[in-house]
């Protein structure tokens, strides 16, 4: 049997204290390119672009394709396709704005901003995506129709089941605390967000001891200590960084002294008061979290990895195939009317086109983010990264002055370049 | 006969198949076929290309779903659906495909289907890992990639992850569809070694394989089909490497083609 594990011994000595560190070179990379780009908008646009401001509204922008993006790495990493994600954004979003502004008010008298119109709301949207997600994965998983074939139909199909059922009109106002949902509306404030990052850092530095501790209580190699002390402090450091740069926008002095005056009390001179977490983000955190423990630590997950990595052997496991592709575009229609919960709410209304083209922005930011369209390779947070690139881009392009039709071609010619990338990197991986 | 003594006591066989049917738009792959297997034993299926000894297999492993007839197993008739259903009955499968996840490690191969999980439900990587080297230690010592996915292990490790699938959760059935197809000859006799082990074990193994020799070295009944029928079933020791053949080519058993 050919030994190729074994490497000379020069190039163990030479393994730097980077490589010591052993970090995920692709997340590196993402993260890298990301930083290239935050600095080059920075230096075009005289110092805008990495202002806590912008890098507030980058992140609410974000959110509700990351959270779809998060399900799509499960579509494609099983050999499918979601071309619907969209249109059910639309529709899911359609159900909730009758359900807040006319079912629930007046068909069933609850009145306006009554404080369970919001919970029913996003309950029945959540409902409806889930249930379609469901349908269309029925269709593909047990009646062999391809993904791309389903999808394409529920892509014009569910969009327009939306304007059907809205009359096309847009609707607004919506519900008071629903509102809070969608981003700079709904935020924590200074102190709560120094108090969640602060136990998000430790969760973060103790689930990364545990796994050191449970590697060593096996007796398998584990990184050196400065190492993991170093990994730790880089990533409790980040999410404390984060924190600071959101707390660091400050709501407008007009606007801080209008909420004064609403509530009959004077603001003190000179208040500053920062926005802090703003609660979207707060959701596609909680996404993200759950969404690696069912692609890493759950039998769901692992079964999602090896069907994509091989169906047939998946099923000779005897894993259900058929059941999990229903399971997995159910998720991925729960997420959409999930998402349609922040869209609309960042948007203040529901409109006939919310969500349009975002099918392709969600699978742009899954295929930069590394997921192949091969199948079986995929990361959660490299969706998300891929999602923050994308916006990025698009939102740096536009401070810039970059004229529309330009942006279009930017984005798309990055989308291919990235996949160029990932691609050569896997083959040098593989030749190793 | 001295190194098959429970079938020659008449024993109940561990598992029996009877009279098993199953076609593919109106083509018979197998046709009214019988065959069994006693504890301890390596039965040899022969047969060309497309004569139907990978499918009836494939019935046994429930990776198709018979149209007629029965399967036993220790004299009890058991339903056999699903691979599920055929793992529940102690039936492991070494497909010639080797059947592994090639962008999974070697334990999450190992445990596919089957994962080791914490009391919170949740999959125990370290745990399986940790299994996954001790067979690994006891089936093929040299093996070290126990980190990297198998599309990175040569084709012997591969093979050696497909076996320990089969081995680790106490098969008292094994199917191995020619387990050695793909290796060279230090691994065939690895797994030559491995199956006399098992044998003694009192495992029951199915062989599959092209290779008339290493039928008549491993085997100690060999069932030979052609065209979806059982053209017959052997002794080992009553044959010669051309019997065999003649019954594989002409598709009669050795009496007959003298009459």
């Amino acid at each position: 049997m050919s030994d190729t594990t074994s490497q000379p011994v020069s190039q163990q000595t030479s393994r730097n204290l980077f490589q010591q560190l052993e970090l995920d070179m692709r997340l590196l990379g993402m993260i890298g390119a990301f930083v290239i780009l935050c600095i080059g908008f920075n230096i075009f646009t005289d110092g805008r672009f990495l202002t806590p401001r912008n890098l507030f509204n980058l992140t609410i922008q974000t959110v509700s394709v990351a959270i779809m993006a998060t399900g799509m790495v499960f579509i494609i990493v099983t050999r499918h396709i979601d071309l619907s994600v969209g249109g059910l954004l639309a529709v899911s979003s359609a159900v909730m704005a009758i359900t807040q502004t006319d079912i629930l008010p007046t068909a069933l008298g609850l009145g306006f901003d009554h404080p369970l119109i919001w919970v029913v709301t996003i309950f029945a949207g959540l409902a409806v995506g889930t249930l379609i997600g469901a349908l269309q994965g029925w269709l593909v998983g047990y009646h062999a129709i391809p993904a791309f074939i389903v999808t394409l139909g529920g892509f014009l199909l569910w969009r327009n089941v939306g304007w059907f059922m809205t009359d096309g009109q847009t609707i607004a106002p919506l519900d008071a605390t629903f509102l809070k949902l969608g981003g700079i509306n709904g935020t924590l404030g200074e102190f709560w967000s120094w108090v969640i990052g602060a136990i998000a850092a430790v969760l973060s530095v103790w689930g990364l001891w545990m796994g050191r501790k449970s590697r060593a209580a096996h007796g398998f190699h584990v990184k050196p200590m400065w190492a993991e002390l170093t990994v730790m402090g880089i990533v409790a450091g980040a999410i404390l960084g984060f924190v600071a740069v959101l707390n660091a926008y400050h709501i407008p002095s007009r606007k801080l002294k209008r909420m004064f005056e609403a509530r009959g009390e004077v603001m003190p001179e000179g208040l500053e008061v920062g926005y802090g977490l703003p609660i979207s983000v707060l959701i596609l955190i909680a996404v993200a979290v759950v969404m690696t423990v069912i692609a890493k630590r759950t039998r769901f997950g692992r079964y999602i990895f090896a069907t994509g990595g091989n169906p047939n052997a998946a099923e000779l496991s005897g894993i259900n195939t058929r059941l999990l592709t229903v399971k997995i575009f159910a998720l991925m229609g729960f997420l959409c009317a999930l998402s349609a919960v922040v869209a609309s709410a960042r948007l203040s209304s529901h409109t006939n086109d919310i969500g349009t083209l975002d099918e392709l922005r969600v699978i742009a930011a899954a295929v930069i983010g590394g997921t192949a369209l091969s199948g079986g390779l995929g990361t959660i947070y490299g969706a998300i990264l891929g999602a923050l690139v994308m916006q990025s881009l698009q939102s740096g392009m536009a401070m810039v002055g970059v004229d529309a039709p330009l942006q279009n071609i930017v984005v798309g010619a990055v989308l291919v370049f990235a996949v160029w990338i990932d691609i050569q990197y896997r083959k040098r991986l593989g030749t190793k | 006969m001295a190194r098959n003594p429970h079938r020659n006591a008449g024993e109940t066989p561990l598992v029996e198949m009877k009279d098993i049917s199953i076609s593919f738009g109106g083509v018979k792959a197998v046709d009214h076929v019988s065959v069994d297997l006693h504890p301890g034993e390596v039965v040899g299926l022969l047969g060309h290309n497309g004569a139907g000894k990978s499918t009836l297999i494939k019935i046994l492993s429930g990776a198709y779903a018979m149209d007629s007839g029965e399967i036993r197993v220790n004299g009890n008739k058991v339903e056999i659906h699903t691979p599920r259903d055929a793992r529940a009955q102690n039936i492991e499968t070494i497909y010639q495909t080797l059947a592994l996840a090639d962008n999974l490690d070697a334990a999450a191969n190992l445990f596919l289907g089957r994962e080791l999980v914490t009391p919170f439900g949740l999959v125990d990587d370290a745990a399986m890992e940790s299994e996954c080297r001790k067979i690994m230690g006891r089936l093929n010592p040299n093996f070290r990639k126990f980190s990297e996915p198998v599309s990175a292990l040569s084709g012997g490790q591969r093979q050696s992850v497909a076996i320990a699938r089969a081995v680790y959760f106490n098969a008292k059935i094994l199917i191995m569809d020619e387990p050695t197809a793909a290796l060279g000859p230090h691994e065939t006799q690895m797994v030559a070694e491995l199956i006399q082990q098992l044998k003694a074990e009192g495992i029951g193994i199915f062989l599959i394989d092209h290779d008339v020799h290493a039928v008549m070295e491993l085997c100690d009944r060999a069932s030979v089909m052609k065209n979806g029928q059982l053209v017959g079933t052997v002794e080992i020791d009553d044959v010669t490497d051309d019997d065999l053949l003649s019954m594989i080519i002409l598709g009669k058993k050795p009496g007959e083609a003298a009459a």
